[in-house]
């Protein structure tokens, strides 16, 4: 069964907690396991992160945009904002790096996505905004027959 | 579902039992008073008890990460204890199980402390 949502919600940080619940109930129809569901729940969290504090700096009155897309058995997930983009992808995925250590940020956040995750994809464009693209081949789902 | 944490004090170790999800919104909610009461009670130990840790993120590594960085300098010590399921692979996969020190459970913590 191929599948596909679409969300906007408020740069607020409880929207992290609505989007892990999004992304849990867009795949309970497919039985995930488990370690799937925290996966998912896991790098959906990293991305909404992302948007709100690095994105939008805070700001608590912009947009963030999710896609979640099931096709076959993988599940594409899409994390937007609009907010003030990075200037050097490269560095900022990689682990430990933050821009924001006084705010105790870890640095993890790419590292888990890329961990959990088969694949990332990140644009980002100076004062535009910032898409994550990531996709995962879950084991559960059983492909439909053709 | 939301996030509580319980505390409770004995001498210089603070015990925390932490409920529900730990993310960047909880933890900014709970960051300020931990450091008051850490400051106020002069504490050099820590331990987390996450039994009940239904999910944690990389603003949680930050929040523990923090906190160990400050005890390493008073010599004191942090160690987590009853580690569920869903947190313990974040645990893995960040190398935090390679710093920290790990107890099946609270009183095992405890007594390494000298406070059980």
């Amino acid at each position: 069964m191929n599948n596909e949502a679409v969300f906007k919600f408020r740069s607020i940080s409880e929207n992290e907690a609505f989007a892990r619940m999004v992304v849990a109930s867009f795949i309970a129809p497919y039985d995930p396991t488990i370690g799937e569901l925290t996966d998912l729940k896991t790098v959906v969290s990293e991305a909404v992160t992302n948007a709100i504090i690095h994105g939008y700096d805070g700001k608590n009155d912009q947009w963030v945009y999710m896609t979640l897309l099931m096709e076959e058995n993988v599940l594409t997930i899409e994390v937007r904002d609009e907010g003030i983009g990075m200037s050097d992808i490269e560095e900022a995925m990689q682990p430990l790096y933050t821009t924001k250590p006084e705010m105790e940020r870890s640095g993890m956040g790419f590292t888990i996505m890329e961990h959990f995750m088969d694949a990332v994809e990140v644009t980002s464009v100076s004062t535009q905004g910032t898409t994550i693209r990531m996709s995962k081949h879950l084991a559960s789902v059983q492909a439909e027959c053709h | 579902m939301a996030f509580t944490v319980q505390a409770e004090i004995k001498k210089n170790v603070l015990l925390l039992r932490m409920q529900g999800e730990l993310d960047h919104h909880a933890t900014e909610k709970i960051r300020e008073e931990l450091l008051n009461l850490m400051e106020e009670h002069d504490i050099t130990h820590l331990v987390l008890n996450l039994e009940e840790l239904e999910f944690m993120d990389s603003s949680g590594l930050g929040l523990m990460l923090g906190r160990y960085k400050h005890l390493q300098k008073k010599n004191g010590s942090m160690i987590i204890c009853a580690i569920s399921e869903p947190v313990k692979r974040l645990f893995e996969m960040s190398g935090l199980f390679r710093i920290m020190i790990i107890e099946s459970s609270e009183d095992q913590a405890l007594m390494r402390l000298g406070v059980a």
